[in-house]
């Protein structure tokens, strides 16, 4: 009842300003657990059978027409609130964008629309935003139950405001730490995609030169003190004040304190790109190519007291609409400026020409090693075996290629294993549904072994498949996994490759090495021990939450896995299939290597 | 539009041919001037001027005009042009509050840029022709690039859809053009009077230009005179339409503001203008119809009329005159003068609300869909308040039918599957039988020309919504053929939105006078209303890759050449002589260091200045011009062989 009477209080609100006001009803269920939607663009509207009435939300929209405009564009402003128990500072945001849009409501100089949507954030804050997307973009023309909901009329029209050419989420949540009223600025969309740097840019120097706020993207904390960055980046200074004192024109050298905040936020910038989860409402945005970030202010006071919040109201508003003009005078929508960049600041960025040479540079030796192995395994086949099928010679890697093929048939299964175990009748905690999927895989890894001859590790077989070969075939479906991925999602690529290669260069059968007794041959075994220990999935993510600070959780590590891979099947990020169909392949393989009887 | 413009138009042309001939061809040409001012339910003004210019028809070609433009009449003969309309606008015209159903709206709300529709009076296989030429006088003419409408994929031929049947019809628009004074200036040339006089000297640039919406428009059409021998004559309209916003200092919102003449354009009205036959001022009160309607003959009856409880005007109409849904207040300018200039004012004094008269449906059209590759563009038409009370239902086999009709123009990068045409009536699904009443289709040849879709739907009587919807695949521009601002987007021109069985008029009870205005209003027009201009991103090609690639294919010429010269200009022999010569002063490992730390520092060696000898130069020089020219000619002899064969 509550909410209802907020809504309408929010509507009656804006169309005294003179905004075209409507409602719009939304289901709080929206990213369904279903596979293979990966690539797909955003859903089109599908249409719920059973829709209970007893759950909806209800979003709110206000449209200022530009006074001259031609009404092809539009810029969106969002704030979402929660209607039934949102706070205080909640009702900061709502307060700093209402006292925009009853200045816009009024300005002359607009030539796109303004579009204002309080999104009901009872169901999240992505969840209102996308449906909104949705209904704007790919509404459908057919009957509705949810339309006949409750007592809020809300078949009167949608409308709409042309093409969207950029949008801002405001929200103001918590207290500053600092002394200046801070601001936190999110852009990652899903699949690692960013919005143009220029949008960052205008809101960066607009806060940080017109309003004096302290301008923050996210980092990982844990990095800021840890000792070996920090010596890392003394040598660094050492090096640059070196340099500087050779030539006064280099000025490469950068302080400690600077270098680590710059490791720590890069850090966390690939780390969300490379989830390809988005971090805010802004990544509903950008699945229609629409430019949006998420800007969330702490004020340094607390939400009560009032003499303070008219200085906070004005510097807020006047950002949002230093923004809004920034882009409303804009002929052209934002194209100049990078779409592929890593941030190691608000104001610094890695551009996509610079980043590249890192991950090429790493990914180069792969092609190579595979060559130099290929070849030393053939002379070593040609050595071992005196067969009269030496005819066959370039046929050799072909046995290799079979048990990589069916290993990586083995992943692509796995993959896909959790849309049917979720089809199990009855309700399962995360952790029992992982230990069924555990249990699966590791069965259907055995019956692949048993099947299919060669592919064991642990098959006495003397004359399989030449380690070597199978190495080099190896790091050749690494290679072009690791390839393939740069292009779909760059981060995730680098963090595997990172991961991944060292693992595929060091590894080598254990069987020779401890035979052999050799200090350096029993390093690499140690090594390649270890590489493949980081490298198991669930070990990966054990590692990364304790990076992130969260701590080991011990026995419910499963069920988080499984909640952390459920999160990203559900929003449809690429890194779950890399993590099935390469990484965990690649993985096995590895292991292979490591155990094989040679 | 041009049905009401040719059916009483032979009348009074035959009228004024007489007169003509009873008093010679001077008094035959005809200017009135006439605005109309109307206050909108959502606080604001409209402004509607009016001007009309009429030239008989004379049997002597290339004669002397007295009022009518001579741009005009040389058009019209040139290109035997036998209707046209071309309008230039800025701002939307808002259905809702400003009305879509009486004869104003479906005249003068027109759609964002220019429009130009013309019919020619030309054989078949000229009108292509004649419609080039045309755009490139317009475009002359009037300042504006009326010359894009040109090029064959922005214009079309629409056959029944656009509400006037002709196979010489032509209709294009342009959508991103700019409306600015530039465009003014030459259409306020076309009047006798230009804006120095008369009802035109209200224009004041900056307050016409500062409204919400601005829309100049100007339509011929000719006449026949019927007789042997004579030509044809021409009726000029000019009409002017802005909506204003009236300064207010009143902080209560439900008050309608006070205004007047002064107010509004910052100027005010001192005279008519003298070559004008009539020139009046209208003022147009919707919803009040009233109470006192039973005897308006007393005087204070008529007086209470503009002088009463709800709102007071500043000076006396001439006339009032009823109509079915409201007042219009006539006022003759021609009394006022310099010492008293007309400056009318309305006062209101109690808030008062009323709503304007809506179309049947009201259309919207968006873009569906996302990505660079295929969308989707839906038209979507609701029923409004009004639509109960109209008129013009048809029966059709006993069935209550609204008739609206769809003229749409895809340019050829929109490549529409008219196929995926779907049809929602009230969220059902309809087959096209059931509410396609006629379709015609011309599909766009890429880079050619354009595509066109007309149909005519016919919806229950009670419907509450329908919506189309029709998919489409984005297509590829070459690189030249994108615009400067490719980034945008690109337009796809409104869509016309009619309703054939619908016509609007003004209705007066009492009988007409002979102002053109009122005439054209009280003739039934065609209910009309476009739709939003869309704006489709396109995938744009990066603009500055040419620029990269002459830079890296410079670089590599750079590189090539200057080795190459390097390899054959420098003597390695005598360099090392040279270096031994030197390197007797100092030591080759000192010299290594010192030019390493002067490269680290940056600075460049503070080398001995060592004398070159002169003739040294110059003997290096005449052997570099032989092997220059030993090039040359080994380049020419290749040259020649090459292309011998």
């Amino acid at each position: 009842m509550k909410a209802r009477v907020f809504q309408k209080l929010i509507g009656k609100y804006m169309s005294e300003m003179g905004a075209e006001v409507y409602y719009q009803k939304f289901h709080p269920e929206g990213n369904q657990f279903h596979p293979l939607h990966f690539f797909s663009g955003p859903d089109s509207y599908t249409l719920l059978d059973n829709v209970s009435c007893a759950s909806y939300g209800v979003n709110v929209a206000g449209i200022i027409r530009a006074p001259r405009g031609d009404g092809k564009e539009s810029i969106v402003l969002v704030t979402p609130y929660d209607f039934i128990n949102g706070g205080d500072y909640e009702a900061l945001s709502l307060g700093i964008t209402g006292t925009l849009f009853s200045l816009l409501a009024r300005v002359t100089w607009l030539s796109k629309d303004i579009i204002w949507l309080v999104a009901d954030s009872r169901y999240g804050d992505y969840r209102p935003v996308a449906a909104w997307l949705t209904e704007y973009h790919s509404p459908s023309f057919k009957d509705s139950d949810l339309l006949k909901c409750g007592e809020l009329n809300t078949a009167d029209k949608f409308r709409r405001a042309g093409t969207m050419a950029a949008a801002l989420v405001l929200k103001v949540d918590g207290r500053s730490e600092r002394f200046e009223d801070t601001l936190s600025i999110y852009a990652e969309a899903s699949n690692g995609q960013m919005p143009n740097l220029d949008l960052i840019n205008v809101v960066n120097y607009l806060a940080v030169h017109r309003q004096g706020f302290y301008v923050k993207v996210e980092k990982v904390v844990s990095l800021l003190s840890s000792s070996w960055l920090k010596i890392i980046g003394e040598i660094f200074e050492a090096v640059g004040k070196l340099a500087h004192t050779l030539n006064p024109d280099w000025n490469f050298g950068i302080p400690t304190a600077d270098y680590l905040e710059g490791s720590a936020t890069l850090a966390s910038s690939l780390y969300s790109q490379a989830l390809g989860i988005p971090t805010g409402p802004h990544g509903a945005f950008r699945d229609y190519q629409v430019d949006a970030i998420t800007l969330k202010v702490s004020p340094r006071f607390p939400p009560d007291s009032k003499t303070r919040q008219h200085d906070f109201f004005l510097r807020g508003a006047k950002l949002l609409e230093g923004t809004i003009r920034s882009v409303n005078n804009l002929l052209e929508k934002f194209h100049q400026s990078f779409f592929l960049y890593l941030l190691t600041s608000p104001s610094k960025f890695i551009s996509v020409g610079v980043y590249m040479i890192a991950f090429a540079l790493l990914v180069a030796s792969l092609p190579m090693v595979a060559a130099s192995l290929y070849i030393d395994g053939c002379k070593a086949l040609n050595n071992s075996t005196l067969n009269p099928a030496g005819n066959f010679k370039s046929w050799k890697w072909l046995d290799a290629a079979k048990q990589v093929f069916a290993l990586h048939l083995f992943g692509l299964i796995v993959t896909l294993l959790p849309y049917f175990i979720c089809q199990v009748p009855g309700q399962h905690s995360p952790s029992n549904r992982s230990i069924m999927w555990g249990t699966t895989s590791s069965s259907l890894l055995l019956i692949t072994f048993a099947t299919i001859p060669g592919c064991s590790p642990f098959s006495s077989r003397r004359h399989g498949t030449n380690w070597a070969v199978l190495k080099s075939v190896t790091i050749s479906a690494a290679f072009i996994g690791l390839c393939l991925m740069s292009i779909i999602n760059f981060a995730t690529a680098e963090i595997g490759a990172l991961l991944l290669v060292p693992t595929c260069l060091i590894v080598q059968p254990i069987k020779p090495a401890l035979r052999s007794r050799r200090i350096k041959s029993l390093l690499g075994a140690f090594c390649s021990m270890v590489l493949l220990t980081i490298g198991f999935p669930v070990m990966l993510f054990a590692i990364s939450k304790g990076l992130f600070g969260e701590g080991l959780v011990g026995l419910s590590l499963g069920g988080e896995f499984w909640t952390w891979l459920e999160s990203l099947w559900a929003w449809k990020s690429a890194t779950y299939l890399y993590i099935g169909m390469v990484h965990l392949p690649c993985w096995l393989l590895c292991l292979c290597i490591l155990f094989h009887p040679s | 539009m041009a049905s009401l413009v040719r059916s009483w138009i032979p009348l009074l042309i035959l009228q004024s041919f007489l007169v003509a001939v009873a008093f010679g061809s001077k008094e035959a040409e005809q200017f009135s001037e006439a605005l109309l001012l109307k206050p909108l339910p959502d606080r604001k003004v409209l402004a509607h001027f009016h001007f009309e210019n009429r030239a008989p028809p004379s049997n002597s070609h290339g004669r002397h005009h007295h009022l009518f433009p001579k741009a005009i009449s040389q058009l019209v003969q040139k290109f035997r042009v036998k209707e046209m309309e071309l309008s230039f606008t800025q701002g939307r015209w808002n259905h809702e509050h400003w009305g879509g159903f009486d004869p104003l709206s479906s005249m003068n709300a027109k759609p964002v840029g220019v429009e130009l529709w013309a019919v020619f009076d030309v054989p078949q296989s000229q009108v292509d022709t004649s419609w080039k030429n045309l755009t490139h006088a317009l475009s002359g003419l009037f300042c504006a690039s009326i010359n894009f409408l040109e090029s064959s994929t922005s214009y079309a031929a629409p056959t029944w859809g656009f509400g006037t049947n002709s196979d010489k019809l032509r209709y294009g628009s342009l959508p991103r053009e700019a409306v600015c004074t530039e465009n003014l200036t030459p259409w306020l040339k076309l009047l006798p009077c230009r804006d120095k006089d008369g009802i035109s000297a209200l224009m004041n640039r900056p307050s016409v230009y500062r409204g919400f919406y601005h829309s100049q428009r100007l339509h011929l059409s000719t006449v026949e005179s019927g007789q042997e021998g004579l030509g044809s004559g021409i009726v000029l309209e000019q009409t002017l339409t802005v909506v204003l916003q009236p300064e207010t200092t009143s902080v209560e919102t439900n008050m309608q503001p006070s205004w007047s003449l002064s107010s509004l354009f910052g100027r005010k009205v001192v005279g008519s203008c003298v070559l004008a036959k009539s020139s009046n001022v209208y003022l147009q009160l919707e919803g009040r119809l009233g109470h006192e309607s039973k005897n308006v003959d007393t005087e204070i009856e008529a007086h209470k009329l503009w002088k009463n409880a709800d709102f007071d005007l500043s000076l006396k109409p001439d006339r009032v005159l009823r109509e079915s849904s409201g007042l219009l207040f006539i006022f003759d300018i021609d009394k006022s003068s310099d010492s008293e200039p007309f400056d009318l004012g309305l006062n209101w004094k109690l808030p008062s609300k009323w709503s304007c008269q809506q179309a049947p449906l009201q259309a919207s059209r968006f873009l569906m869909g996302s990505g660079n590759e295929r969308g989707a563009i839906a038209i979507l038409l609701k029923a409004t308040e009004s639509q109960e009370k109209l008129p013009g239902r048809e029966l059709t086999d006993g069935r209550c039918t609204i008739k609206a009709n769809i003229f749409q123009i895809f340019p050829w990068y929109i490549k529409v599957y008219y196929h995926t045409l779907q049809i929602f009536v009230d969220q059902q699904q309809k087959t096209d039988s059931e509410v396609l009443k006629k379709i015609n289709v011309s599909p766009s040849t890429d880079k050619v020309s354009s595509g066109m879709l007309e149909m005519m739907l016919e919806l229950p009587c009670e419907v509450k919504s329908a919506a189309i919807s029709i998919e489409y695949d984005k297509g590829f521009l070459h690189i030249d053929e994108y615009p400067p601002d490719a980034n945008q987007g690109f337009d796809i021109p409104s869509a016309l939105i009619s309703f054939p069985s619908h016509h609007a008029s003004l209705d007066f009870q009492e009988e007409l006078s002979k102002s053109p205005l009122l005439s054209s209003f009280k003739e039934k027009s065609l209910v009309r209303s476009y739709t939003e201009v869309l704006l489709v991103p396109l995938t744009t090609p990066d603009f500055s890759m040419p620029y990269n690639v002459i830079t890296i294919t410079c670089t590599i010429f750079a590189l090539y050449f200057g080795s190459l010269l390097n390899v054959l200009r420098r003597r390695i022999g005598e360099e090392e002589r040279f270096l031994k010569s030197q390197g007797k002063k100092t030591g080759g490992v000192k010299q290594l260091l010192l030019r390493l730390t002067a490269k680290i520092r940056g600075r460049p060696i503070e080398a001995p200045s060592s004398e070159s000898p002169a003739a040294e130069s110059s003997f290096l020089s005449t052997k570099l011009i032989f092997k220059i020219i030993l090039i040359a000619g080994a380049a020419a002899a290749w040259q020649y062989f090459s292309t011998d064969k």
